[in-house]
């Protein structure tokens, strides 16, 4: 098995976008890219901690896993509903390793080294899972995948001697170290924001690297890719293993922001919430699965409010969340972003047109 | 059967070995060494029965999900929020009208008609694109789910079994032998006998009305190229809706037969979406043989998993989709 890279015509773009840097990145010229970019910085001045957690935190959470996905559907195009399952268990793998009120099944060793095993089990379950899934293609990958997801619900359900049963694993410890808790409402927002930027400048530079973009043509062609040398599967496979690595960085943020997991965190409903995720935010893009994460969040924690206010029974939040997932896939297939691109495009046409009439007169 | 024997002798040869030591260990009274080691002679017929009938019960929920999946090449995500919405209806009926018949006809006919809704309604619209259309079983199955659990809340229901089905009868299959010589047969609830008779009836029934009926000509020709055969002048829009409705009322008899086995309840959509998809990976997708040898080596795997290693029984479930996966992608009975 050998990824061929290099030695092939770079098509998709001249040159000199190769050497892109910082400010040539399509999504770093817009002003609303770095307004985004500095409110996010400067969150912690602004929210204070419920919002701070509960709704940044956890959408760049929900985020960066929900990345994972964008990442092998948009540039493998492999929708892949297992995600959060590697993320999920990369946090089984922080709390078996580490410590937890659960001393039975945690072995307590130090985060720094629970940490990177639960990142490398994970990625290696992960590539497993898709080295599993690359036999199959196309609408049998969401198959394969989603029953891979129920079986690991189904599994960390009934097995209690390592992942504790329904009641799953309470209690798990965080890092502390340089004098300063971890898990404090700031430090961890930072932590999040760390994470969730270098997954998300990873996703960027991989998809123009010679593998990402021998990825996007086994995506459009792969038997012309396959008949052009390079290794289909390879490249398929190599694109699960670093999804799930991203996929586990997110698993282990989860597990650190609620301290416990429990079967309930990889429930199917909530692997296909990750796919929502995606979806709705638009998977041709990375910032399309933290785009609609946030939405997501902040329609389940205020969907409940809004829905009274509106004299209608507030635990109808799925409805919602499922018919706007309806609505997107209906009208638009590139999410939310797809819409606003539109939008723009739209209103900013004649505007063009007249500037070029301009120039010719 | 013999050109498989011809092709693959080491295969058929493992199988042939596995299925004589079923049959030996169904079939004789095992000596005590054997009950020594892995129990009474008791346990694991049950288990094996209990196999088999949860066998039928999944092909009922498989043989419409790959029948839709085969014709018309849509994973349908939402075939688990069909059982659960028969489920549902078969219990009101039974309970509003006290006919246990009633409620297998009326399931069968209310979620065909949701079948066809969705056939025209939604996926007609976006023909041929697969993953447009899993997506959008998806968020059914979501909004499904919501709406089922708003109108039935999140209690269990039990279906009531007819009084003329309640209680055991004796099987001639003998579980131990007394002291005295004399021979104890098993005795097995006498519902799950007959739907397990009613699953391979309505199998046979599916098999010959796809391979001996002008209808299912016209199916299993839309199955090996949907494109020819509209070509051709058959009007496959009506095929379309008529499978999706067979296999939506197939879902629904299903749900019936769930309740009245198990009980329903919310989470039981997905637990048996689960069942179809491995089932149709591990049998084939698109052959209904395929979805019967499925069930039952599914079925079999989960009974005798949680009776013999109850912490890792999903296990065995799983690691047979793997192997399949492994040695024959396509599945068990898949012609390609």
């Amino acid at each position: 098995m050998s990824l061929v890279q290099g030695a092939h015509p770079q098509t998709s773009q001249p040159p000199a976008a190769q050497r892109a840097t910082f400010m040539t990145l399509p999504e770093f010229n817009t002003p609303a890219a770095w307004l985004a970019a500095v409110i996010l910085v400067i969150m912690p001045l602004i929210a204070n901690g419920f919002f701070l957690i509960e709704i940044f935190a956890t959408t760049l959470i929900l985020g960066t896993i929900a990345l994972s996905l964008m990442f092998l559907a948009g540039y493998g195009g492999m929708v892949s509903l297992m995600q959060l399952t590697v993320a999920g268990f990369a946090a089984y793998m922080v709390a078996v390793f580490g410590m937890s009120a659960n001393t039975n099944i945690s072995l307590g060793w130090p985060w720094w080294l629970a940490t990177p095993t639960a990142l490398l089990l994970a990625t290696v379950f992960g590539t497993l899972g898709g080295a599993l899934a690359v036999r199959t293609e196309g609408i049998y990958t969401i198959m394969i995948t989603l029953a891979i997801g129920a079986a690991f619900y189904y599994f960390t359900n009934q097995n209690w001697p390592i992942f504790g049963g329904h009641t799953g694993i309470n209690t798990v410890a965080t890092p502390k170290f340089w004098g300063v808790d971890w898990r404090a409402d700031i430090p961890f927002y930072y932590v999040t924001l760390g994470v969730a930027a270098f997954c998300y400048f990873a996703v960027q530079y991989v998809s123009r690297a010679p593998f990402g973009l021998a990825l996007q043509g086994v995506r459009d062609n792969p038997r012309r890719m396959a008949a052009l040398g390079f290794n289909v599967n390879a490249h398929r496979v190599a694109a699960y293993a670093f999804a799930a690595f991203i996929a586990a960085l997110g698993g282990v943020l989860q597990v650190w922001n609620y301290r416990q997991i429990s079967p309930g965190s990889v429930s199917v409903g909530a692997c296909i919430d990750i796919l929502i995720i995606a979806v709705v935010g638009g998977i041709t893009r990375p910032v399309g699965p933290y785009i609609g994460a946030f939405i997501f969040v902040i329609l389940r924690t205020f969907a409940l409010d809004l829905l009274v206010k509106f004299g209608l029974d507030g635990n109808r939040f799925r409805l919602l969340i499922g018919l706007g997932f309806l609505a997107i896939v209906f009208w638009s297939s590139d999410g939310v972003i797809g819409l606003w691109e539109r939008w723009r495009r739209h209103t900013a046409a004649p505007e063009k047109r007249a500037a070029r009439g301009h120039g010719h007169g | 059967m013999t050109r498989f024997i011809e092709r693959h002798p080491a295969w058929a040869l493992i199988a042939l070995i596995a299925v004589a030591l079923l049959l030996w260990l169904i079939l004789a009274v095992w000596p005590p060494g054997l009950e020594e080691a892995i129990g009474r002679k008791r346990v694991f017929l049950n288990a094996v029965l209990n196999g088999i009938t949860l066998g039928a019960l999944y092909f009922l929920v498989a043989s419409g999900f790959t029948l839709i999946f085969g014709l018309m090449r849509n994973v349908n995500l939402a075939h688990g929020s069909l059982y659960l919405f028969g489920g549902y209806v078969g219990y009101a009926i039974s309970v509003w009208t006290g006919s246990w018949i009633l409620g297998f006809i009326i399931a069968f006919v209310a979620v065909a008609l949701v079948g066809i809704v969705l056939q025209i309604a939604v996926f007609r619209r976006m023909e041929g694109q697969d993953l447009r259309q899993t997506m959008v079983t998806i968020g059914l199955s979501i909004v499904f789910a919501d709406l089922m659990l708003w109108a039935f809340g999140g209690d269990f229901y039990q279906i009531q079994t007819p009084s003329w089905l309640i209680g055991p009868v004796e099987l001639p299959l003998v579980t131990a032998v007394k002291s005295s010589g004399e021979a104890v047969y098993l005795r097995y609830p006498l519902v799950r006998l007959v739907i397990f008779v009613a699953a391979i009836v309505i199998g046979i029934v599916m098999w010959l009305a796809l391979n001996r009926t002008r209808v299912g000509m016209m199916v299993r020709a839309g199955v090996d190229d949907r494109d020819m055969l509209a070509a051709t002048g058959v009007p496959i829009q009506l095929v379309f809706v008529a499978v999706f409705a067979l296999g939506a009322g197939l879902a629904g008899i299903a749900g019936v037969v769930g309740g009245t086995f198990q009980s329903i309840s919310p989470g039981e959509d997905t637990r048996f979406l689960l069942a179809s998809l491995v089932v149709v990976i591990v049998g084939g997708m698109g052959s209904i043989p395929g979805a019967a040898l499925g069930a039952v080596i599914i079925g079999l795997a989960e009974q005798l998993g949680s009776v013999y290693i109850p912490t890792y029984a999903i296990v065995v479930t799983f690691l047979i989709m793997v192997l399949v996966l492994a040695l024959r992608p396509q599945g068990l009975l898949a012609r390609r």
